[in-house]
C-alpha cells in the first residue's frame, strides 16, 4: 500500500503542532511504560514454573484435622504429616513421588579462610530430582536404598560447589553439613523454578536450596527444619516433627503419567483416608484433593495482591491516556476541517483521508511505543531495586517486547479509529464555501 | 453566568466534550481508590510495634549441630551481653515485632471451641523483657519472679502446655472480652486455662499484622537456643553494640553461626519494604494521572478557542468584557468537570465493590470521594485558565478581520 503520502502529510501535521504531537507521544508513552511494566512483573511471577512437565505434577493433600471444626467441602490442609508422608511413599502408588521439607544446614568448610555458614536446604527423597527434571552438572540424585539407609549423601547447587571446591569436580567430596559428613553424589547446575512452586511456605518466590539431603537423614541429624508447622488436638508430643505428633508441616509431590492413574490415585487417596478413618487416626470423612502445579499455584493464590493491583492500575492508567488522545486527535482533525474539504475537492476518497488520519495516529502510536519501551525498562530497573524476592527476575523477554510495540500500534489506532471516521465525514461543499 | 449558551456550543462538540468527561471521570474513579489505598498503606507502615525500636538489637545465633546443653549456654550468653559497654538491658525470647517468622496460636474462651475467636503471637519472654523492650503495661501487672518456668518444662513434656497467667496486648483484649475488664479472664490456648493478669498497650507479631493483630506473652524463659537477643542500648551506640555483642559470643563459642543481627529500625524496614514502594507507585500513579489528564484539558480548550475565535470577537465587540470570556470559558470547564466528577464517583464506588471482592481491602471511606471531586475542580480550573486568558487576550478588532 501506498502510504508515502499519509506519512508525510502526517509528518507536516507534527510539525505544525510540535507540542501537541510531543504531548500526546509523551502520554502514550508513560501509559505504555506502566502497563508494560506491571505486565512484565506480572507474567514472570504467574508463569509456569516447570513448562512441560508441570501437568503431570500434582501435591497431595490430606485432611487428617479433627472433626469438630469440620466444614464439608472445605480445603483441606496442603501440608502433610510426617506419617501419611511416609506412608505414601513406602506404598508408592504414583509414577514417582517424593516427600519434602524445607530447612537450614549449618556448613563447616574445609578450609580455614572459610567461616561456618548457614544455607538453605531441603529434606527430601530420591524422586525428587527425576519428577522434577533438575539440571545437573555433575553427578545425579541419590537412591531410594539411600533414602532407606539414611545415608549421608547430599546433592548441593553449583555455587556452592564452587564456593567450597573452587573449580574442582565435587563429586565423592566430603562436606560437614549440621555436624556430620555428607558424601557428594551431585551438583546441580542453575535451577530455579519461578515460583518457588513444591513449597510456598519457603517463599513464594525463593531460590532453589542450595543442599538437598534425604529427609530420613535429616531427622537422624535433627537438622533445622523451617516452614509452616500447625499442630491440633489434645494430644500433644514432646517433639512436633516426629512421627506420631498431630502436626502438618510436610509437601508431598507424585508424578501421575495419565488422567486414568491420575483418577486412579484419586481413589487410592480417598480409600487411604477411610482405612484412617477406620483405624482411629483421622475423624473426618476423605477430604483429599490433587492439585496439578499450575492449580496448586491458582488455589494458593501465589501472585501477590499487590502485582494484580498494579496491572489493573497501569490499564487504567493507559486508558485515561488513551482517552486524552483521542480528544486531542479530535480536536485537531476538526480544526483541520478546511483542509479536509480541500483535499476532498481535489478528488481524495473518503478512504484516503480516512488513511491520513490513522497513518496519523499509528505513527504517534509507534513513537509512543518507542519511548515507552525505555519507560518499562526504566520501570523494570525500579522493580530490580526494590529489594523484593523476586525482584531479580524482573527483565524484559523478546515477546513483552513485540507485545509492547503491538499494545502500543493497537491503542493508538484505536484511538485514531474516531477522529478519521469524523474526518472522512467532513463534507467538502460545505468546508469550501465557508473559506 | 448564563449557562445556556455554553451547553448549546458544547451541543456542537458532543463527541469532544464527551470524552472529556469521560476522561476526567476515568481519572476521578481511579484517584479516589488510589487515595485510599496510599492511606491505608501509610497506615500499615506506621503500625506501632510497642518497643523502643530506636534503641534495639537483635542477635540470632544457629547451632552447627544439635546439642544438649543450650540452657548452660544461654545463661552465659546473656551474662556475656550484659557486660558488653553500653548495653542497658538483654532479653532473649522468641521472635522481634516484624520480624516475619512467629509462632502463634489459636486463643479460645471455652477449652472445647470449634473456631478460635482470635490467632495471637505467642511470646516466650523472660525476666529482663519490659525493662528491654520498653514494652508498656497499661493494666494489671506483670509477671512476678516465680511465674517465670524454663520452655522446655512447659512446651517438651508431652503432656498439653499448662500456663497458668498470660498478659495479651490491648487489641487482643477488646477482641476477647470487648467492652469488658480484662484482667482475671481465662482464656483456653492449648485447651489449657491461662489467667490474664496484665494488659500490655502494643507489642506488634512478626507477620499476619492486617488479620489477626493479636499478641499473647507467656512467662517461659527460652532454654532452646533459635532465640533472638535484644539488646537496649542508645540509638548511636547500636552499630558498636551489635559488633561488641556478636564478638563475645562466638569468642566464647565457635560452634555455631550467627543467623540474624541488626537493629529493629531495619527489621521494620525490611517488614514494610513493599507497602512503602507500594504507595509511592500509587502517588507516582496520581501524579501521572492528573498531569496526563490536565495536559488533555489544556489541548481541548486551545483548539475550542481556536475554533471559536471569530464567536469570541463578535461577543467582544459586542461588549463583553475580557473577564467575561474568562468566565466563559472556565465554567464551561466546571460544567464538564462536574459531569466527570459525578460518573467518576460512581465509578470509583464500582471500583471499590470489584477490589472489595478480590482483595483485602475495606469499603471505600466516602471522604475520599470529595478529595478527587475537589482535586479534579482545581486541576480543570488550573488547566483552562491558560487557554480562556488567551482567548480574552484577542484584539476583537483583529478577530473581526479574519471574517
Amino acid at each position: 500500500m501506498m502510504l508515502g503520502y499519509e506519512l508525510d502529510l502526517a509528518l507536516r501535521s507534527f510539525r505544525r503542532n510540535k507540542v501537541l504531537t510531543l504531548l500526546m507521544v509523551l502520554a502514550i508513552a508513560l501509559g505504555i511504560g506502566a502497563a508494560m511494566t506491571t505486565l512484565t512483573v506480572y507474567t514472570i511471577l504467574a508463569a509456569d514454573p516447570l513448562p512441560g512437565r508441570s501437568d503431570r505434577l500434582y501435591i497431595v493433600h490430606l485432611d487428617p484435622y479433627e472433626a469438630a471444626d469440620y466444614v464439608p467441602g472445605e480445603e483441606p490442609t496442603d501440608q502433610l504429616t510426617r506419617y501419611d508422608a511416609e506412608a505414601l511413599l513406602r506404598e508408592k502408588r504414583a509414577d514417582r513421588q517424593a516427600l519434602m521439607t524445607g530447612g537450614f544446614v549449618a556448613i563447616q568448610p574445609e578450609q580455614s579462610s572459610l567461616q561456618p555458614f548457614r544455607t538453605e536446604a531441603r529434606f527430601t527423597s530420591a524422586d525428587f530430582f527425576a519428577m522434577f527434571g533438575t539440571p545437573f552438572a555433575s553427578g545425579g540424585g541419590w537412591s531410594a536404598a539411600d533414602d532407606e539407609a539414611r545415608a549421608r549423601v547430599a546433592v548441593i547447587s553449583q555455587a556452592l560447589a564452587r564456593k567450597l571446591f573452587g573449580a574442582a569436580d565435587a563429586i565423592g567430596r566430603v562436606v560437614r553439613m549440621g555436624g556430620a559428613d555428607f558424601r557428594i553424589v551431585g551438583v546441580m547446575a542453575p535451577w530455579r523454578p519461578v515460583p518457588h512452586f513444591y513449597d510456598l511456605y519457603f517463599g513464594k518466590y525463593a531460590e532453589a536450596e542450595n543442599v538437598f539431603v534425604p529427609f530420613s537423614t535429616s531427622r537422624d541429624l535433627k537438622l533445622e527444619r523451617m516452614g509452616t508447622l500447625n499442630c491440633w488436638g489434645r494430644q500433644r508430643s514432646k517433639d512436633l516433627t516426629s512421627l506420631e505428633a498431630s502436626c502438618v508441616w510436610m509437601q508431598y509431590w507424585v508424578q501421575l503419567d495419565s488422567a486414568d492413574k491420575v483418577a486412579a490415585y484419586r481413589r487410592y487417596l480417598d480409600d487411604y483416608s477411610a482405612q484412617q478413618k477406620a483405624a482411629g487416626r483421622y475423624e473426618r470423612p476423605p477430604n483429599t484433593r490433587l492439585y496439578d502445579v499450575m492449580q496448586y499455584l491458582r488455589v494458593q493464590e501465589v501472585v501477590p495482591e499487590d502485582v494484580r493491583l498494579q496491572v489493573w492500575l497501569a490499564f487504567g492508567f493507559l486508558g485515561v491516556c488513551l482517552l486524552n488522545t483521542v480528544g486531542l486527535l479530535l480536536a485537531k482533525c476538526l480544526r483541520r476541517s478546511p483542509e479536509i474539504g480541500v483535499r476532498r475537492a481535489l478528488g481524495a476518497s473518503r478512504r484516503r483521508i480516512f488513511l491520513q488520519f490513522l497513518v496519523e495516529a499509528g505513527v504517534i502510536g509507534l513513537a509512543g511505543g518507542a519511548l515507552g519501551l525505555v519507560v518499562t525498562l526504566l520501570g523494570l530497573w525500579g522493580v530490580r531495586h526494590n529489594g523484593e524476592a523476586f525482584a531479580s527476575l524482573a527483565s524484559l523477554d523478546l515477546a513483552m517486547l513485540g507485545t509492547n510495540f503491538a499494545i502500543a500500534l493497537a491503542a493508538s489506532l484505536a484511538a485514531g479509529l474516531l477522529p478519521a471516521w469524523r474526518a472522512c465525514e467532513v463534507t467538502p461543499a460545505l468546508q469550501l464555501k465557508s473559506q | 453566568m448564563e449557562v445556556r449558551p455554553i451547553l448549546s456550543t458544547l451541543r456542537r462538540h458532543k463527541t469532544a466534550a464527551a470524552l472529556m468527561v469521560l476522561e476526567i471521570a476515568v481519572t476521578c474513579a481511579i484517584l479516589c481508590n488510589a487515595v485510599f489505598l496510599i492511606a491505608d498503606r501509610i497506615e500499615r507502615v506506621t503500625f506501632p510495634s510497642g518497643v523502643a525500636e530506636h534503641e534495639l538489637v537483635q542477635i540470632q545465633l544457629g547451632n552447627i549441630a544439635s546439642r544438649d546443653d543450650e540452657k548452660a549456654r544461654i545463661a552465659r550468653d546473656l551474662e556475656l551481653l550484659r557486660r558488653v559497654p553500653g548495653v542497658k538491658s538483654v532479653a532473649l525470647i522468641n521472635q522481634v515485632p516484624f520480624g516475619n517468622l512467629s509462632r502463634g496460636g489459636g486463643v479460645n474462651l471455652t477449652p472445647d471451641q470449634p473456631k478460635s475467636t482470635l490467632n495471637a503471637a505467642l511470646w516466650d519472654i523472660d525476666e529482663r523483657f519490659f525493662e528491654t523492650t520498653g514494652v508498656r503495661l497499661v493494666a494489671g501487672r506483670p509477671f512476678a519472679a516465680d511465674e517465670y518456668r524454663d520452655f522446655n518444662d512447659v512446651f517438651a513434656t508431652g503432656e498439653m502446655p499448662q500456663v497458668p497467667v498470660v498478659i495479651v496486648t490491648r487489641r487482643a483484649a477488646e477482641k476477647l472480652f470487648p467492652g469488658q475488664d480484662p484482667l482475671g479472664k481465662t482464656v483456653y490456648i492449648w485447651t489449657t486455662p491461662s489467667r490474664i493478669v496484665g494488659v500490655v498497650d502494643e507489642l506488634a507479631r512478626p507477620n499476619n499484622l492486617v488479620r489477626q493483630p493479636y499478641s499473647v506473652l507467656m512467662p517461659t524463659r527460652l532454654t532452646v537456643g533459635s532465640g533472638y537477643f535484644l539488646l537496649r542500648t542508645e540509638a548511636a551506640q547500636r552499630d558498636a553494640v551489635r559488633i561488641a555483642a556478636v564478638d563475645a559470643l562466638m569468642s566464647a563459642d565457635r560452634e555455631r553461626v550467627v543467623v540474624r543481627q541488626g537493629n529493629l529500625d531495619d527489621v521494620r524496614k525490611t517488614y514494610f519494604r513493599q507497602d512503602a514502594a507500594m504507595a509511592w507507585l500509587l502517588a507516582a500513579v496520581c501524579v501521572a494521572l492528573l498531569v496526563v489528564t490536565a495536559l488533555g484539558i489544556v489541548g481541548l480548550a486551545s483548539f475550542w478557542v481556536q475554533q471559536r475565535t471569530a464567536t469570541i470577537g463578535i461577543r467582544r465587540a459586542l461588549g463583553a468584557t475580557r473577564a467575561q470570556i474568562v468566565r466563559y470559558f472556565q465554567t464551561e470547564n466546571f460544567l464538564l468537570t462536574s459531569a466527570g466528577i459525578v460518573l467518576g464517583i460512581a465509578g470509583a464506588l464500582a471500583i471499590n465493590l470489584v477490589v472489595m471482592a478480590h482483595y483485602e481491602l475495606p469499603r471505600l471511606p466516602w471522604i475520599y470521594l470529595p478529595i478527587g471531586a475537589v482535586a479534579l475542580w482545581l486541576l480543570g480550573q488550573l488547566a483552562v485558565l491558560g487557554p480562556a486568558l488567551r482567548a480574552a487576550a484577542l484584539p476583537p478588532a483583529a478577530v473581526m478581520r479574519l471574517r
